[in-house]
């Protein structure tokens, strides 16, 4: 091998290696950035899941069983209906079921 | 002839060699020194470098939610963020103190005092806030300002479950009820890690995890907080009219053993750390015990049954209604005459039940006593919880043994008295109780045989009619079953005169038992204190209320079913 085809050589990788180290460079980068995003999206992960606990707050503190029957009571004058005004209604399927009270005929 | 004026100099050659070698010199100096760096200061090194861009920061963990049964929140963390300053950095101008002042909504002079604090390094401006707000607070960019986050638990029940909850203190760290006894469940452990910050802050690599994050685990319990209220309010209400010292209730699902609801009065709102006391957090239900009276009879009738010694129509002579065992007297509240064995349960025989307890051996009676899981605690994993008190059979006296019968000179708490009574509801097993919420149904364990179990579901049922000592205890539409008790309070090792506990332990519907709920009332002071004055009403009350809640048809409906046939659905996949 003559000198001038060791020096080509030597080029060509010298070549090679700065594209690589500049491929280094920029693959660094980008693993950067896109980790900023994701660091990002997390913390916008950790807002939402903040929100949301609030969130549950507010629905338990609305749909309170006192709350809600005090509404009923108070601002749409609701009562509960005594016994004898509430018809029950049994579903009987053919052949009646273990449930022998609701045989009639 | 260019000559020149300049006469030659003539170097000598080691001057040359000289600089030459001092130049060498220098390199080998600066390449030793970089090997030095290099090589073996290398750690050293990287580690001063790292510290100037990398930063450990903290991860979260919340500690877990707690839920009912059907998923609705009782107890979850929330942050709170608090907003502190370094009196010694700060430097603020007018404007931005203003507007600092209106964003945490304080007086702008209070927040000048306490930036002037200079020789104080640290001072809360403002704590508990939203965390919205604080970050708004911090984007004005007040050098020597911060903002730290904190969680906090809310309790959306407030004072209607506080004593299964419990509450934490501001380490995150259980203290009461479920929030203690499920402390290494619920808790979360803050991680951290090593990151790499830039020039703007912000995170641009992980290095690594110094501790991992570990998340608090979710909990579901099997309270049911419609139920939870109703009878926590119905419970208030007993309390309040009956000017009671205390009270507690106890719902049980009566097929697997699941608690459905569990209050005691007082309370406390757990959101409100201010209300709490060590009179208001006592769980009474599971750490008090007291003789459960008359509400233990049917355990003394059923091991009878179940040795066939007696049947429902056995009769008993009670007359005169008083009874001479060992010297003392058993006395019953009015003279009975020739009764069956159901009507000693329906009307509460002392001098009756105490008769068919000293036809048994002491050992037998024990037994019977300790399989229904009296003088042992019920797991029920409740911090504090206590086991009651069941003397060994062999240190038993007649009269012990008579009025143990009828529940004195035993203990129980009101959890105990509830489970025992599964095995009336449960064809005849004691069903462990649980609060969580279970998915499959559970083994128990036999204490009487199915016969003797339907057979005294039968007479606790006549206990809530008419002619019985519970008719208050009734629910339009279902079949009730159940037992009252009315005990003297043990003071000081006497028993007080004055001074009773009214209790009444039941379930419904009486066909096909659902739910247990006892009720146990303290000291109720208005006049009234039988059991089935006292403590059966408030049993109706929220009985019929769960039944509803539970969509649990009646099982005596009163001429008001209406019945349509309809054609049975067709499998598609059969």
């Amino acid at each position: 091998m003559g000198v001038m085809t060791l020096f080509k050589l030597n080029l060509f990788f010298l070549l090679l290696l700065i594209v690589s180290a500049l491929g280094v460079v920029a693959a660094q980068h980008n693993a950067r950035k896109l980790f900023i995003a994701l660091e990002n999206e997390r913390q916008i992960e950790r807002k939402l899941d903040i929100e949301w606990g609030r969130l549950q707050i507010e629905q338990s503190t609305l749909i309170r069983h006192g709350r809600i029957e005090g509404i009923a009571r108070e601002r749409l004058n609701m009562t509960v209906p005594s016994t004898s005004a509430i018809q029950i209604v049994t579903i009987d399927t053919v052949p009646s079921g273990l449930d022998s009270r609701s045989k009639r005929d | 002839m260019i000559n020149n004026p300049v006469k030659p100099i003539t170097l000598s050659p080691w001057r040359s060699r000289l600089i030459l070698s001092v130049l060498l010199l220098g390199f080998i100096v600066l390449m030793a020194r970089a090997a030095f760096l290099q090589g073996m200061h290398h750690n050293f090194l990287q580690e001063k470098g790292e510290s100037r861009y990398s930063r450990v920061v903290e991860m979260n963990a919340d500690r877990g939610m707690i839920t009912d049964r059907n998923g609705h929140v009782l107890a979850i963390s929330s942050p709170i963020a608090s907003v502190y300053a370094d009196p010694q950095l700060v430097e603020i101008t007018s404007e931005q103190l203003k507007k600092l002042s209106i964003l945490l909504e304080m007086p702008s002079e209070e927040i000048s005092e306490r930036l002037n604090r200079k020789n104080s390094r640290f001072v809360y401006l403002k704590r508990q806030l939203v965390p919205d707000l604080a970050e708004k607070a911090i984007h004005l960019k007040i050098p020597g300002i911060y903002i730290s986050y904190e969680s906090k638990r809310y309790y959306p029940e407030k004072e209607f479950a506080a004593h299964i909850l419990g509450f934490t203190d501001i380490n995150d760290e259980g203290q009461e009820g479920v929030e203690r006894g499920w402390q290494d469940v619920l808790d979360g452990e803050l991680g951290s890690r090593k990151v790499i910050k830039d020039n703007k802050g912000r995170i641009i690599e992980d290095i690594e995890r110094i501790r991992m994050p570990k998340e608090g685990r979710d909990l579901i319990l099997s309270i049911d907080r419609r139920i939870q209220y109703r009878a926590h309010n119905e419970l208030a209400h007993a309390v309040q009219i009956n000017k009671a010292k205390a009270g507690s209730i106890i719902v049980l699902d009566a097929q697997t053993g699941e608690i459905l609801a569990l209050s005691n009065l007082p309370t406390y709102n757990p959101n409100n750390r201010s209300t709490i006391s060590n009179e208001k957090i006592r769980n009474r239900a599971l750490i008090d015990t007291f003789e459960p009276g008359s509400t233990l009879k049917p355990f003394t009738v059923a091991i009878a049954m179940e040795l066939g010694r007696i049947n429902a129509n056995t009769l008993m002579q009670t007359a005169p209604g008083t009874m001479q065992v060992g010297g003392r007297t058993i006395r019953d509240v009015s003279n009975k005459g020739t009764i069956n064995v159901a009507q000693v349960i329906q009307q509460s025989s002392n001098v009756g039940t105490a008769k068919i307890a000293l036809s048994l051996k002491p050992q037998t009676m024990w037994e019977m006593f300790n399989r229904s899981g009296f003088g042992m605690s019920t797991n029920s994993g409740f911090p504090g919880e206590v086991n009651g008190r069941l003397r060994p059979y062999n240190t038993w006296k007649p009269i012990e043994q008579a009025t143990m019968s009828y529940g004195h000179g035993i203990s129980t708490s009101l959890m105990q008295l509830a489970r025992a009574y599964t095995i009336f509801t449960a064809d005849g097993e004691l069903k462990p109780i649980s609060l969580l919420k279970q998915d499959m149904s559970v083994m128990g364990h036999r204490v009487i045989s199915p016969k003797t179990a339907k057979a005294m579901s039968a007479m606790l049922e006549m206990a809530t009619k008419p002619g019985g000592t519970a008719p208050l205890a009734q629910i339009n539409g279902y079949r009730v079953a159940g037992k009252t008790g009315t005990a003297h309070k043990l003071i000081d090792g006497q028993y007080a005169k004055k001074h009773y506990i009214s209790t009444f332990v039941g379930y419904a519907p009486a066909s096909n038992p659902r739910l247990i709920v006892a009720v146990m009332i303290d000291e109720p002071s208005a006049g009234q204190y039988f059991g089935g004055a006292v403590a059966a009403p408030v049993f109706s009350k929220v009985m019929a209320n769960a039944l509803h809640i539970l969509n649990i048809p009646p099982d005596a409906p009163a001429n008001n079913v209406v019945n349509f046939t309809a054609i049975p659905e067709i499998d598609e996949e059969g």
